[in-house]
């Protein structure tokens, strides 16, 4: 694609645009800024990938993904900003989530050591674990708010912080889940996926682009399950202080 | 207090503070083991916060808590909740039935609450058995306070800490509870610290009585001093209520 053509795409900003304008949305400014940060972000990880693709080294892979983490804890800790440590609880999510996702994958030779692999999927893993993190701690947080009698209650009759939290940590799970399982249900019937609808018109064979999107969301359920249940169970210790006294949340 | 008995409780130059606004200031005193004590006083006088010290839901800010002449903060927090039990005066319930919420203090213990003694818990606090199975969101004010009494005495706790438990009830419940309480009181010699904004209650059940008055304890004594304080505070409040 030139980018006399991809300028032609711009069409689908100007309708935006032109309808926020005649209704008086106000959406024009934010239309513009997400237009030309998309513009300027996404090209620069193209060149960026380029470079790095044509490299074929493993430190310019590892700083990549080390990039993917930090950006994504920075976004995803703000929900969590009242549980004391959040930050480097998210971060260790996301890495024990890199680790184990692309353990398995090159681990089991299921897709090559390569940057070309390596950092889509791992964007598309540390993307949803960000997602689902965010998911689960405006969950959690609100369900701890929400609950704060029944907690104090389990508390005053004798139980653990474990015990105290258990209703709302699974609540806030389930809840951050949901939103992945009921996707995968219905995969195929009314969307193709991004990644297996880019195969498909890169050229690549529907029957292969349907097993790398088989793998990714076998991959993704791992991604989900394991990002909410850590998060949550590394972060509801710091809601009490060691005489099992639950904290204000800040 | 008299220093005849034995201090269930006792408080030393105890304080609470909390979000820069002092709560509790120096309170020095002690709850005599087997008797029930009442504590009145007007709202905000920090009479909740004070048991839920004393039930280890909050730590003092300042000075010493002895329960059974031993430092609070030498129990195991799980363990002290169940030696001195508390009914919350919300009354909060888990979701779920009567039942549930009655097994609840076992179940956290891994130990179970058979039908037949949740019967007999009910039935203690005026409620026919037809309440066993019913969703606790079904309950009207005062049935949820007599749950939560049930709830707090499953734990047989040697001390028991109520805090305004007869708030919503009728008349006739109120008595059912009062003489409940003083069964339990007399019958296993379990300590009681009930906070009542009913001077008569606080008159009839009490054996003594704190008044506490903006986070600190104004007058203690047997609970015949509601009838004739010393302190000019507490002899307005009390006309106060009574008018």
């Amino acid at each position: 694609m030139t980018y006399t053509t991809l300028s032609l795409t711009l069409i689908f900003v100007l309708i935006p645009l032109l309808l926020s304008k005649t209704l008086k949305l106000g959406l024009e400014k934010d239309t513009i800024i997400a237009t030309l940060r998309s513009i300027i972000q996404l090209l620069a990880v193209g060149y960026i990938l380029k470079f790095v693709f044509e490299a074929q080294s493993y430190l310019y892979i590892f700083l990549m993904v080390a990039l993917m983490i930090l950006v994504a804890t920075l976004n995803a800790r703000k929900k969590g900003a009242g549980i004391k440590g959040i930050t480097w609880k998210i971060a260790l999510t996301l890495i024990v989530i890199e680790v184990v996702t692309q353990g398995v994958l090159l681990g089991f030779n299921i897709v090559p050591a390569t940057a070309q692999y390596i950092i889509p999927i791992s964007g598309m893993m540390i993307g949803n674990a960000m997602v689902l993190s965010i998911l689960f701690l405006n969950r959690f947080t609100a369900e701890i708010t929400s609950h704060h009698n029944e907690i104090e209650l389990i508390l005053s009759l004798g139980g653990t912080p474990k015990q105290a939290i258990h209703r709302q940590l699974i609540n806030a799970v389930k809840a951050s889940m949901i939103p992945t399982i009921e996707s995968q249900k219905t995969i195929g019937l009314v969307q193709l996926p991004g990644m297996m609808s880019g195969q498909i018109i890169g050229g690549a064979d529907p029957i292969q682009a349907v097993q790398f999107q088989l793998l990714i969301i076998f991959a993704l359920l791992t991604t989900a399950t394991l990002s909410s249940i850590m998060i949550g169970f590394l972060s509801y210790p710091a809601l009490f202080n060691e005489r099992m006294q639950i904290l204000e949340m800040k | 207090m008299n220093t005849l008995y034995e201090p269930a409780i006792h408080l030393q130059q105890v304080s609470f503070s909390a979000n820069d606004k002092t709560i509790l200031k120096s309170i020095t005193g002690s709850f005599p083991k087997g008797k029930i004590t009442t504590l009145v006083g007007p709202s905000g006088a920090g009479k909740t916060t004070l048991l839920k010290l004393c039930n280890g839901l909050l730590s003092s800010t300042d000075g010493q808590i002895l329960i059974d002449n031993q430092d609070i903060s030498t129990y195991e927090p799980t363990a002290l909740r169940q030696h001195v039990g508390i009914a919350l005066q919300a009354a909060p319930m888990i979701a779920g039935t009567v039942f549930e919420n009655l097994a609840l203090p076992r179940s956290l213990q891994e130990k179970g609450l058979t039908e037949q003694e949740a019967i007999q818990y009910l039935q203690d606090v005026g409620l026919d058995q037809s309440f066993l199975q019913r969703p606790t969101n079904k309950l009207s004010g005062g049935q949820r306070q007599k749950v939560s009494i049930a709830r707090t005495l499953i734990n047989q706790s040697s001390i028991l800490l109520l805090d305004e438990i007869t708030s919503a009830l009728d008349r006739q419940s109120v008595q059912e509870i009062e003489t409940l309480i003083a069964t339990i009181n007399k019958k296993y010699n379990v300590t009681i610290i009930w906070i009542t904004h009913n001077l008569q209650q606080a008159l009839t059940i009490g054996h003594y009585t704190w008044v506490m008055m903006d986070g600190e304890l104004i007058e203690t004594g047997k609970s015949s001093l509601l009838n004739a304080p010393k302190n000019p505070r507490v002899a307005e409040f009390v006309q106060g209520v009574n008018a």
